[in-house]
């Protein structure tokens, strides 16, 4: 019998994180992801989970407990959003460079200043180099899928590296819809026990571990890790195909929304994705070929599959939900980069900064080709 | 020096095993000065041998027995703590 309940996407997260039952959960609490930790920490108050849940004094010390954790042993899993993973960054890089698998859960909000609670994506963009698989989640269902894929992914032997899975603040974490919960065997047998190659507490055989590296290693060991997760996207599609076998829920790097036939298409990250599909299919109805590419797997970046989902389509318009002053907003310069020389039109726009609602209306302005490039920015917007 | 090796052979985050380790002496830090002991003065209170950050005096059983030279880096910390001024930097 399927079980589907109503939960909001900070406690569908909970629920894959009680399912995982991970070792060790050190986290801080920050807004809007505190729903998250608030939720998990009942479950383990309860006994529904049997983790540690470690209550760090900032969200630079969780993830400081976290790649200790994760490199003792222990399944680990943080959660934060914005400020706070601003705080982690620079311990999110050593995470990266340490091979550590972490699962980090996040809620999506805008960096200050000024200072916001809302959505957008400047927090995961902060990190974007850091060598740090991100994948963004369109509503709650995919939010606790692709928490229950994530451990996998960060733990395969030819990735090893923090997997952060991102739902937007608000817009998904507090917002309740109906989510299909799997078994909680499934998740257990699915996620299956921990392992690592070098564990720091192996005493039998010890290690040195994140050592110095001079010029002469350090570009080596970026490459390696640059290899590690150009590696995650094959065995997130291995994954992906695993788990549709069991709730027959299908994922993969992008997904292709009414592409087929397509003359113009939008590329957005996140909840976006659900209102440009309604638009879509208004669109379709009037007989315009619209078309959505929704991008679930930003880092790694999918670039050859884009460019071949888009080869045929005339016009393509990236919405971007960060921007980034001076230059070209990441989700657009990535765009063009996988679309050089493709001689398809594209044009960008940023929209939604600090929670700026994005309106349907708006999405059909875009797909005329009237897009601004500052959606819903009040006064004259002002191109790069 | 080993053979410096390409980054398809390293290991996974740089995790070295101790029989893997490069060993560098890395005395050859010190910037001219290195410590010496009058051996008469010393009271054996090992406060040296407690603050050493490279575990660099060596003992014979608990007993001072003088210094690694190979992994001194001449910080004086060894000097500094002395209670009986039995250790001073000398010029190397």
């Amino acid at each position: 019998m399927t079980d589907i309940r109503l939960l909001t996407g900070g406690e569908a997260v909970a629920h894959a994180m009680r399912q995982i039952d991970p070792d060790v959960v050190p986290v801080y609490p920050i807004t809007p992801q505190t729903p998250i930790i608030q939720t998990f920490a009942k479950f383990v108050a309860d006994g529904a989970a049997q983790t540690e849940i470690v209550n760090v004094e900032s969200e630079h010390s969780a993830m400081s407990a976290a790649i200790g954790a994760a490199l003792a042993g222990a399944r680990t899993i943080t959660a934060t959003s914005s400020q706070g993973l601003a705080l982690m960054a620079e311990v999110v890089y050593i995470a990266a460079s340490m091979r550590a698998p972490i699962v980090m859960a996040l809620g999506n909000r805008a960096l200050s200043g000024p200072i916001n609670i809302h959505c957008d994506h400047s927090d995961s963009m902060l990190i974007r180099d850091s060598g740090v698989i991100q994948l963004f989640a369109e509503n709650a269902q995919e939010a606790y899928d692709l928490t229950v894929l994530a451990p996998r992914l960060a733990e395969h032997p030819a990735v090893l590296l923090p997997v952060l899975v991102c739902q937007d603040g608000f817009t998904i974490t507090h917002s309740a819809e109906p989510v299909v919960l799997l078994p909680d065997a499934t998740v257990g047998r699915f996620v299956g026990d921990y392992r690592i190659p070098h564990s720091v507490l192996d005493v039998a055989r010890p290690t040195t571990q994140g050592p110095f590296a001079m010029p002469d290693y350090y570009y080596e060991f970026r490459r390696q890790q640059a290899a590690a997760i150009e590696a995650a996207a094959t065995v997130f599609a291995d994954l992906a195909a695993e788990f549709a076998l069991l709730c027959g829920r299908s994922y993969g790097e992008i997904e292709r929304y009414r592409l087929d036939g397509a003359s113009t298409a939008i590329v957005a990250l996140g909840s976006t994705a659900g209102t440009v599909k309604d638009v879509v299919d208004e669109l379709r109805e009037e007989g315009e070929a619209a078309g959505l590419l929704k991008v679930t797997s930003f880092r790694p970046f999918p670039s050859a599959t884009i460019s071949a989902a888009l080869a045929g389509v005339d016009s393509v318009v990236v919405l971007d939900r960060a921007d980034s002053p001076g230059g070209t907003p990441p989700l657009h310069a990535e765009v063009a980069a996988a679309l050089y020389g493709s001689g398809c039109e594209l044009s960008g726009a940023v929209y939604g900064l600090g929670g700026r609602d994005l309106h349907p209306s708006d999405i059909r302005a875009a797909f005329k080709g009237a897009a601004l490039s500052h959606i819903g920015l009040r006064g004259e917007p002002c191109r790069v | 020096m080993a053979e410096l090796r390409d980054w398809q052979h390293l290991p996974v985050a740089g995790a070295v095993r101790p029989e893997e380790a490069a060993r560098p002496l890395t005395g050859g830090w010190r910037t001219g000065e290195r410590p010496a002991v009058d051996l008469p003065k010393c009271v054996n209170c090992l406060l040296c041998w407690t603050y050493c950050p490279d575990s660099a005096i060596v003992l014979d059983g608990e007993t001072f027995a003088g210094f690694d030279l190979d992994y001194c880096k001449g910080c004086a910390i060894c000097a500094e703590v002395c209670p009986v001024g039995a250790i001073a930097m000398v010029a190397e």
